[in-house]
């Protein structure tokens, strides 16, 4: 079939560039129905950080800040709590390393915790979410040897002082602990050291 | 260019419209002219049956939004109300949460009859492909619509499953808060998944069933023998072993339905929770974001994945077991789509393939039950290992087809279909 007068070439290039405009005006057009998915101000806004001020925390206290609608503890361990827990065998303990995801990558080692003496995590015990009391002391023997930690009434879990979960126990897993980062004598729950 | 041979009725109103609008000519295309295989068995049902549950779900769904509010503060008391206070609000809500579990029920065993007969195989891929297309959006739908009465297990199964793309290197976090548009589940997500599940995943299901139901008619159904039936015509070109699909297969298909109803009636009016199955027991209490279930399962039709997802409890090459559970469920499903270039027999049906194949879709059959059922109860070692062996079997039936099917020895296959 003869061309008609029809310049192929020119076409395929109109074609062209008429497709690839139109595809750069098609994202740009997903930009912002993709972008409202996100969390809106006000989810932002309940879901902020929260600031703890800890300077008047005594050793061995606790205190309970809330964070997106759940309690957490802050808690100001002694250097004997804290050998208590370091001291404690392995074998006790369901996950003494932290290997499951219930901490911010920087949280690592038994005590769970960015600087040894203070220890934060939420208050919920991982098998149905009640809040376990504060038995730091040997004296409470929730159970034999006791070195401190928290007892769950409900269905009697119990966790170290650095939130890691005995064996033989209903919860699966060690306390979780949420990103936080110091400012002074602040504590910033909610954001990670890294993101300022 | 409208096509100048198109049936037309000879005059009157129809011949108005067949002016205007193809109406005859997609009446004889597509029931009347439609020619299907003289020979469709028992298994033939559950695409009509699939079809006429889609119509149900669409019309009870339309009704109950009508009762309920999506709001994290009203959905669980809206349901509540459509169950006790709206007339005949039960009857609507549960011919929908139990025609969901009927939906798959049907669905499943309309696919084991494309695995038993080929109904894959050339050339019909699109079909199958539409098909899995329709199972993939069907599975999103009832999983956005499980999150609607906002219970305990809506809640926390949603929590499982969008923490699932949490699991993903790098991105996963920040995917997973985009799914929730929040910091966890909360009334952000009931409403989008609310959106999603009337008005989006609806229209699109709609139209992959026109597509697949388009490609069906245009290469023909398969059936039991597994023999293109268009290759025997007669003199006037219709295919010598097809009947009109109207009125055989309408008047055929209202039995099957009627029994199908009159089962589907029994479940709705004694059994619409299907014994915890099919509405979980913690979903009669309002979600606690605070409180997790002791035990948390997704609902049946989901568990053969969900078991597959649990199976793999071991890091590799550098990968996370929870991302690899993730990637073995996905895995699962996708493989599914390239079934049609697996297949290498030179027979469509199971009839006329040889024991490997027979043997091979037994297995995978058994495997895919036991994986429901251990998708629904706790995990233990046993049972995880039990779980292990039988997602090894279901991938091995995929990915060993090309082998067994090309090396084994088929039957000769007849003319003309048989009885």
């Amino acid at each position: 079939m003869a061309d008609n007068g029809v310049n192929k070439g020119r076409r395929r290039f109109l074609v062209g560039a008429t497709s690839v405009v139109g595809a750069v005006g098609a994202v740009g057009v997903a930009v912002p129905f993709v972008a409202s998915w996100q969390p809106s101000a006000r989810a932002v806004a309940a879901g902020a950080p929260v600031r703890a001020d800890f300077s008047k925390l005594e050793p061995g206290q606790r205190m309970t800040v809330e964070w997106r609608g759940r309690p957490v503890w802050i808690i100001n361990r002694t250097p004997e709590m804290n050998e208590r827990t370091e001291n404690l065998d392995p074998g006790r303990l369901s996950d003494p390393d932290s290997n499951e995801q219930q901490q911010p990558s920087y949280i690592t080692g038994p005590l769970r915790s960015i600087r040894p003496e203070i220890g934060v995590m939420i208050g919920i015990c991982t098998h149905l979410g009640c809040s376990p009391l504060y038995r730091p002391e040997p004296e409470a023997a929730v159970t034999d040897n006791w070195p401190g930690g928290f007892f769950c009434p409900c269905h009697g879990s119990y966790f170290d002082l650095a939130g890691r979960v005995f064996r033989n126990v209903p919860a699966p897993t060690n306390l979780e602990v949420p990103p936080y980062r110091f400012e002074e004598d602040d504590i910033i729950v909610g954001e990670d050291e890294e993101a300022v | 260019m409208a096509n100048p041979n198109k049936a037309k009725a000879e005059s009157g109103i129809m011949r108005w419209v067949d002016d205007r609008f193809p109406a005859t000519q997609m009446i004889q295309d597509h029931l009347t002219k439609y020619y299907a295989p003289k020979n469709f068995n028992f298994f033939y049902i559950f695409g009509v049956l699939a079809l006429l549950m889609l119509v149900n779900q669409i019309l009870t769904g339309v009704w109950l939004t009508m009762s309920y509010n999506p709001s994290a503060e009203g959905a669980f008391a809206s349901v509540e109300y459509i169950m006790r206070d709206v007339e005949w609000g039960w009857l609507i809500r549960y011919m929908h949460s139990t025609g969901a579990s009927a939906f798959f029920v049907v669905i499943y065993l309309h696919m084991f009859r494309a695995l038993l007969y080929g109904s894959y195989k050339a050339p019909r891929e699109l079909v199958w492909i539409f098909g899995m297309a329709i199972y993939l959006l069907l599975m999103a739908e009832a999983f956005m619509g499980y999150l609607l009465p906002w219970g305990q297990m809506s809640y926390w199964g949603a929590q499982v499953i969008i923490s699932l793309f949490a699991t993903i290197p790098g991105i996963g976090p920040d995917l997973a808060q985009w799914i929730r548009g929040d910091f966890l589940i909360s009334g952000i997500t009931l409403n989008r998944f609310f959106a999603l599940h009337v008005v989006a995943l609806p229209i699109v299901i709609l139209a992959l069933v026109v597509l697949h139901i388009i490609a069906l008619h245009e290469v023909g159904s398969n059936n039991p023998d597994g023999i293109d039936i268009k290759e025997k015509k007669d003199e006037s070109g219709k295919p010598l072993d097809g009947i009109p699909f109207h009125p055989y297969y309408t008047v055929k298909d209202l039995v099957g339905i009627a029994v199908f109803l009159f089962v589907f009636a029994v479940v709705i009016f004694y059994f619409p929770e299907g014994g915890g199955y099919f509405l979980e027991r913690p979903n009669f209490e309002p979600a606690n974001p605070m409180v997790t279930p002791d035990h948390i399962a997704p609902v049946w039709y989901f568990t053969p994945f969900y078991a597959i997802l649990r199976a793999i409890t071991f890091d590799f090459l550098g990968l996370r077991a929870e991302f690899l559970g993730v990637l073995a469920m996905g895995g699962a499903i996708a493989i599914l789509f390239v079934l049609p270039w697996l297949d290498r027999s030179p027979v469509k049906s199971m009839r006329y393939k040889g024991w490997l194949s027979r043997i091979a879709l037994l297995l995978f059959a058994v495997s895919f039950v036991v994986l429901g059922v251990l998708g629904a109860i706790p995990a233990t070692p046993i049972r995880t290992l039990v779980a292990q062996i039988c997602t090894v079997i279901y991938f091995a039936f995929f990915l060993l087809m090309p082998l067994y099917t090309s090396m084994e020895k088929t039957k000769p296959v007849p003319e003309r279909v048989t009885g």
